[in-house]
């Protein structure tokens, strides 16, 4: 299993103009840490809302790689949303689940994925064009090698270690968030 | 579907031309009957992209994630489906994203399945609540003038619009053929 801040931070070296949606919690810690960037849409609420945030820009800018960075509760909660993007099959949208079978931030309480639920299952049903999972740091190359320029819709499912890792906060001010993400958008 | 010529301009047409007036590039809805025409309306428009949502609430992340694109996306739902939106209602208010909520209604006076009163008699104080312009339609003529003033609300002024279209303007709901 992976080292969580070791996985993404491999994962966005060199991240180029990749837009980014990180979900709430832990996975916007882990981006946070892996360094701020105004390209990085960070979410503190919003629970199982991450990847239709993804979707609704991925639609809206075709021309750019829009990434969901988000953690297995989110994406439970959220479970529709891979129907609804299956359907629309936008090229341009990658999603990485960072599951570590657990809710980190209430105390560790198992997930249903701890259970066995199959995401990258549930994301081939949906008609993602590829969905796998990784355990491995020597598999970061070829996933970051999908993030930038795999056909999408594509869903990462990376197997990471249930373990407590210090918080490292972003901007809380979704006013200044959502301005800075766009304002640096439309300056590229 | 429609077996008869309508003559007039019907008042989902009158919202699709505003939807066309003020650039919507992304429709989210759950589909109900009353929307039926404008929801056809808008999947014949190769400028929209129509997304069918599972569940309203995803129409919500959908608002905000064209927003950051660039884009203006309008939401249509059942009265039912408001209350599928709550918590995620939250993220307009925190990052100040425009949206525009059409609601058909149900649960209202001359509603014959009870079971859709409970949420629809709570709907308009809900959307009150969760910081919505809450605006409601009963007459066909009066669409153009409300309809037009919320999509410019929601768009130009980044502020949370709902227009209840009530059931007096919808019609019943047709069990039989």
């Amino acid at each position: 299993m992976l080292d969580r801040r070791d996985f993404v931070r491999q994962l966005l070296i060199d991240r180029g103009d990749l837009l980014i949606v990180p979900g709430l919690g832990a996975a916007t810690y882990d981006v946070v840490a892996a360094g701020d960037h105004p390209l990085n849409f960070y979410l503190w609420g919003a629970m199982g809302g991450t990847v239709m945030i993804g979707l609704g820009l991925a639609l809206a800018r075709p021309d750019r790689r829009v990434a969901v960075i988000t953690g297995d509760g989110d994406m439970l909660m959220g479970l529709g949303g891979l129907a609804t993007i299956g359907v629309k099959q936008p090229d341009n949208l990658v999603i990485v689940v960072l599951d570590n079978g657990h809710y980190g931030e209430t105390g560790m309480q198992p997930s249903a994925t701890e259970a066995g639920i199959d995401l990258v299952g549930m994301a081939l049903a949906c008609r993602f064009k590829e969905a796998r999972s990784v355990s491995r740091i020597e598999e970061i190359p070829g996933v970051r090698a999908l993030l930038h320029a795999g056909e999408g819709p594509i869903l990462l499912h990376a197997k990471i270690k249930p373990e407590d890792v210090p918080r490292v906060l972003p901007l809380r001010d979704g006013h200044a968030i959502r301005r800075r993400f766009m304002d640096a958008l439309n300056s590229v | 579907m429609h077996t008869s010529l309508n003559i007039e301009v019907s008042w989902p047409d009158t919202i699709y031309a505003h939807f066309r007036r003020v650039g919507v590039r992304q429709v989210g809805y759950v589909p109900d009957a009353g929307h039926s025409r404008l929801i056809t309306l808008c999947r014949d428009d190769p400028d929209i992209a129509d997304v069918v949502l599972t569940t309203e609430e995803e129409g919500i992340g959908l608002v905000a994630g064209a927003a950051l694109g660039g884009q203006r996306a309008a939401l249509l739902m059942q009265s039912s489906g408001v209350g599928n939106c709550v918590n995620m209602f939250s993220l307009l208010r925190n990052c100040g994203f425009g949206c525009l909520v059409l609601v058909t209604m149900r649960g209202e006076l001359g509603e014959f399945n009870q079971w859709q009163v409970p949420m629809g008699s709570i709907t308009a104080d809900i959307l009150r609540l969760c910081g919505f312009l809450t605006c409601r339609v009963d007459d066909p003529n009066d669409v153009h003038e409300i309809v037009g003033a919320g999509c410019d609300m929601a768009f130009d002024g980044d502020l949370q619009v709902a227009i209840l279209l009530s059931q007096r303007l919808i019609g019943p709901k047709q069990w039989t053929k």
